[in-house]
């Protein structure tokens, strides 16, 4: 990696200071920053770690809601939401051990991978994510491959679930690095079921509002036997087609309405 | 089972130290005033270099020196260690292999430039500001489009490809005929994936020069310091043997990928002549992707003819090889000499003819890797004969049962030049089918089918060729070495053992298995045996590690010193004892005259041949050290059978491995549990390669797989507990210890398991697909499935 400056503040403000300079970036977990500054594909003058600040962790559960501190790793979260159990088994089979003993929440929904897990579960309960500006509702958060609607120099600082009546993550392992190939999640608040999908479009998460209309009506599996995902617009690579893709939303979005 | 020696489940003594964090690994080792160096190597398949500016880059700080493909013209390229002749009897075409690129680079990794700096950050620094003048050119990725003609890997060749072989070229004509007029025949196309080896321990080279005495030392990850030696030493920097050393400490997993000499190797030697100064290099994950020898990467075309009985007739194989853009140091023996002559099996085909097409493309060298060829020749034939068993409604098992070998055929001559010592596979089969409990798959696929799920059961044999041997005959078909094997076992004044090998350990354990067979042979504790090998000052020439040869080869050769040690040790206790050598007896570490009770123990003989004062100085030398060479006269066979059973989830193509038994037959064992965990490495080395491994080019020559984020390996939990047996033991008729390897059997048997199985679950579950090229990753088997 290339030389740079390290920041370590220790309370939130003076991360939102720091990261006002020049050339400055945010490092959360660095789950995915540390690796691209090893292959020198990034060149920030300062990182400013935020994993000191102590206002950015924690996890607390409330009538009906699990909020989380953005700083928060997904092995905590794993380890502690009780009234959410879909969201901690997803964050419990994120990567691996010395991953989720590093990677956080806020880090995850900021980066926006398209193969992650959290943007399936923020979009599927509709959480709402707090900033140092402002609240954004996760239906106006992702913005495409890597994007968001954060701003320059915006730091994530809470994220909040709505409990669902009942929810299922279903993530089907690409084989190599164990991102979601495709990961579906259900949710569902009374009648209104939402029903998120990672890993298969190219423009990143995505709700099936087909299948979330059907089941909205008819909440089992067989709800979805009728549906077809179209393939035009999902990512093809070595580990799968598009048509493949667009299978396994079918068959991962089934099984998690039978398990939820 | 004996609690003790050879049969003893003794637990591996060097764990201690790799387990608490001691382990000493090449990157372990800092020379006093060393420098680092950066490889800038081509992020082209293929392309012309016109010109390398280091004007920048040679004064940006820390930078030492600064050397291109120029500076090392004075010196030899790498060579290839197998010539290969094809079937009109012209030699295979050898391209130079520089240790820089010269005029072209061939392959995405291929070394440009490299920096020597103070630190690896300021070399990096330094080789981003060389401005290189590269001019693309069209990649040539495709094997039968590169024969086809078109653009030239190397120009001076004029063709693309290396070989044309042709095994056995006599045997073309009965085999054309043989199948044209058959009952039956079956035919497969199928690619045998291209792997990266993927050694836990990247590769590293330390280059270190003593003006004083005009003497080079390479600390290196290798198999095999002698070869590395000999190869650099003679072939490519006019260094002879006695200004170079060879250092190869501890090293963490090979899997053959260390057993070639790299351009990585001559250049830290050089470099640190030229510039005084100890040169190190140590590999990213990222580089090794791209400079590691790759392996297998055949696409190949079998057909097998067989009579209205099922028995087999005759076999028909062409095969094109991927050769990568140089020949890396034994890779053109591996489709020929390690992969024809594997085409038998374990059965009685009368007819064989195998063509190989060895072909140059714009990618990373392909060389052994466990297995080498016979993983290759195993794959075709096992798939062919349970496509033909299908075909022609035969149970997979009886197919194979009928076609075996027999016990009483045994030395067994195939039509591919080699002749069988021992074997027996239809008791190796019979235990299969007992530790898998084949005749309860039906109740477990009924269970399977309440899941949803479609279970198969995959079952091949295996017949492997271990210890290439002799010498004379490895020459004649082109080897340009020999492959014996040495050891040179010191007795020390108190009665320790110190064996100095020229095998080496990078996970085989012969710190532990090698004490057993000396302490068996004397009567003395394993822990009175310690095993020196890796470092060329201090052992005898040896050929080093792999292909399954250290016990069957290296052990004879131990066996044999302590022979010679033994029968010194006899003639000194006689002289104590005051009577003949030919009288004495040596048992549990005591010499005794038959039938007497006059004894003397082991340490009091070695110290009376240390200080000879009461000791027969005009007979017999003071002393107890003795050397062996041993050249073995033939291959050894293991054989065995396996058997795999899976679940395929038909919505999503993902397959599960529920079992797996494999039985091997690898004659006398020194070590079960050495044994067992040599078999279970390589089975999850052949599963990795039959459902998730591959590397994979893009028509541009970019390595598409060149992360773990996109090549696949097995991981402990994509894996069952394997269950083993090597009771099935028909000992090897021509080493002293009767044994003949296990390094790489569950590599060459367990992919066609995986594969058959799949095949099989598709099969019974109403799916009529005939073959998944591996690996058999979800995407392709619900593809499969789905037309």
């Amino acid at each position: 990696m290339y030389d740079f400056a390290l920041q370590r503040p220790q309370s939130l403000n003076e991360a939102i200071e720091a990261l006002s300079a020049e050339g400055a970036e945010v490092l959360a977990g660095g789950q995915t920053l540390i690796p691209t500054l090893k292959n020198r594909l990034a060149s920030p003058d300062v990182l400013v770690s935020i994993g000191g600040i102590s206002e950015l962790q924690g996890v607390s559960e409330t009538d009906g809601t699990v909020s989380i501190k953005a700083g928060t790793t997904h092995g905590v979260v794993a380890a502690t939401v009780e009234s959410y159990p879909a969201l901690a088994s997803l964050a419990g089979n994120i990567g691996d051990p010395a991953v989720r003993n590093r990677g956080t929440i806020g880090g995850s929904l900021a980066n926006n991978d398209p193969s992650a897990c959290y943007p399936a579960a923020a979009l599927a309960s509709n959480a709402s994510i707090t900033t140092n500006k402002r609240t954004i509702s996760a239906s106006d958060f992702f913005m495409g491959l890597f994007e968001t609607s954060l701003d320059e120099g915006e730091l994530i600082t809470q994220v909040d679930f709505p409990v669902p009546d009942a929810a299922n993550y279903q993530k089907f392992d690409q084989p190599a690095s164990r991102f979601a190939l495709v990961g579906v999640f259900v949710a569902k608040y009374g009648n209104d079921v939402r029903v998120a999908v990672t890993g298969a479009s190219e423009d990143g998460v995505f709700r099936w509002s087909e299948a979330e209309s059907a089941l909205a009506s008819n909440f089992s599996s067989s709800a979805i036997d009728g549906l077809e995902v179209d393939s035009e617009g999902m990512i093809e690579d070595i580990h799968g087609s598009k048509s493949y893709r667009a299978n396994l939303v079918k068959v991962m979005t089934k099984r998690a309405v039978a398990a939820c | 089972m004996s609690d003790k020696g050879i049969g003893a489940s003794s637990k591996r003594r060097e764990d201690v130290r790799f387990l608490s964090g001691n382990g000493k690994y090449t990157d372990d080792i800092n020379v006093r005033g060393q420098k680092y160096v950066y490889f800038l190597r081509s992020d082209l398949a293929h392309g012309k270099i016109n010109g390398i500016d280091t004007g920048e880059a040679a004064s940006m700080p820390g930078v030492t020196g600064i050397f291109t493909g120029e500076d090392f013209a004075e010196v030899g390229g790498l060579p290839c260690g197998w010539q290969v002749t094809d079937r009109f009897g012209e030699a295979m075409k050898e391209p130079a292999h520089p240790v820089l690129a010269q005029g072209k680079v061939r392959h995405v990794g291929d070394p440009i430039a490299a920096v020597v700096a103070d630190s690896l950050e300021q070399a990096r620094d330094a080789a981003e500001a060389i401005n290189v003048d590269m001019e693309e050119l069209p990649a040539v990725i495709d094997m039968k489009s590169a024969v086809a003609g078109g653009t030239l890997v190397h120009d001076e060749l004029e063709t693309n490809l290396c070989y044309d072989w042709g095994f056995v070229e006599e045997n073309k004509e009965a085999v054309d005929e043989a199948i044209k007029n058959a009952h039956h025949v079956t035919t497969l196309e199928l690619v045998n994936n291209r792997l990266i080896p993927n050694a836990m321990e990247p590769r590293v080279a330390i280059g270190d020069y003593d003006a004083s005495n005009d003497e080079s030392t390479l600390y290196t990850t290798s198999q095999n310091p002698h070869v590395i030696r000999l190869l650099m030493g003679a072939f490519v920097l006019q260094i002879p043997e006695h200004k170079l050393r060879v250092v190869a400490p501890d090293v963490g997993g090979g899997f053959g990928s260390k057993i070639f000499h790299y351009a990585e190797e001559a250049f830290c030697t050089l470099a640190a002549r030229k510039l005084r100064v100890p040169v190190k290099w140590t590999a990213s994950r990222s580089e090794a992707f791209i400079s590691d020898a790759h392996g297998r990467d055949h696409v190949t075309k079998i057909e097998l003819a067989l009579d209205g009985n099922g028995m087999f007739q005759a076999i028909r194989t062409d095969t094109y090889a991927n050769m990568g853009a140089y020949l890396s140091t034994f890779s053109t023996s591996v489709p020929t000499w390690l992969h024809g002559t594997l085409m038998a099996g374990n059965y009685k085909t009368p007819l064989i003819y195998v063509n190989v097409k060895a072909v140059f493309t714009n990618t990373v060298p392909v060389d052994a890797y466990r297995g080498a060829g016979r993983p290759e020749a195993t794959f075709q034939l096992e798939r062919v004969i349970d496509k033909a068993a299908r075909e022609l409604g035969m149970d997979p098992i009886e197919i194979r049962r009928k076609n075996f070998i027999q016990k009483d055929e045994f030395p067994y001559a195939t039509p591919v030049a080699l002749e069988y010592d021992t074997g027996d596979y239809v008791a190796t089969m019979d235990k299969l089918q007992e530790i898998a409990d084949l005749d309860g798959f039906e109740a477990r696929a009924s269970e399977s089918r309440k899941k949803g799920l479609l279970r198969g059961l995959g079952i091949n044999c295996y017949i492997e060729a271990c210890g290439i041997a002799p010498s004379n005959l490895v020459g004649m078909l082109g080897a340009r070495a020999g492959l014996y094997e040495s050891a040179t076992v010191r007795v020390n004044a108190t009665g320790s053992i110190t064996v100095m090998t020229g095998c080496h350990s990078h996970g085989q354990g012969h710190e532990t298995t090698f004490p057993q067979v000396i302490a068996d042979m004397i009567g003395i504790s394993e822990d009175q045996v310690h095993i020196q090998h890796g470092d060329t000052s201090n052992t005898p020439m040896g050929m080093g590690t792999y292909g399954s040869r250290s016990i069957a080869v290296g052990g004879a050769a131990m066996v044999r010193a302590t022979e010679k040690i033994i029968a010194k040790a006899k003639k000194i206790a006689a002289h104590l004892m005051e009577a003949s050598a030919e009288d004495i007896e040596l048992k549990d570490g005591s010499f005794s005259v038959v039938g007497t009770d006059k004894s003397v123990g082991w340490g009091d003989v070695c110290l009376t041949a240390y200080v000879p004062h009461n000791y027969p100085l005009d007979q017999l030398e003071p002393g107890l050290e003795e050397t062996a060479f041993y050249d073995p006269a033939n291959f050894t066979f293991p054989a065995g059978a396996y058997a795999c059973e899976v679940e395929v989830d038909p919505e999503t193509g993902k397959v599960d491995i529920c079992s797996f038994a494999a039985t091997d037959d690898f004659g006398n064992v020194i070590n079960p549990m050495v044994v067992d965990g040599q078999v279970h490495g390589g089975i999850a080395q052949g599963v990795g390669q039959a459902l998730r491994e591959h590397a994979v080019y893009n028509e541009d020559g970019q390595l598409v797989s060149g992360t773990y984020m996109d090549y696949s390996m097995p991981r402990a939990d994509d894996l069952p507990s394997f269950v083993v047996d090597h009771s099935c033991q028909t000992p090897c008729t021509h080493n002293p210890l009767g044994v003949k390897g296990c390094g790489e059997a569950g590599a060459i048997g367990s992919p066609p398991a995986v594969v058959n199985a799949v095949l099989d679950a598709l099969n019974k579950g109403g799916y009529n697909v005939s073959h998944i090229d591996m690996p058999l990753s979800p995407s392709r088997v619900w593809s499969a499935i789905n037309g």
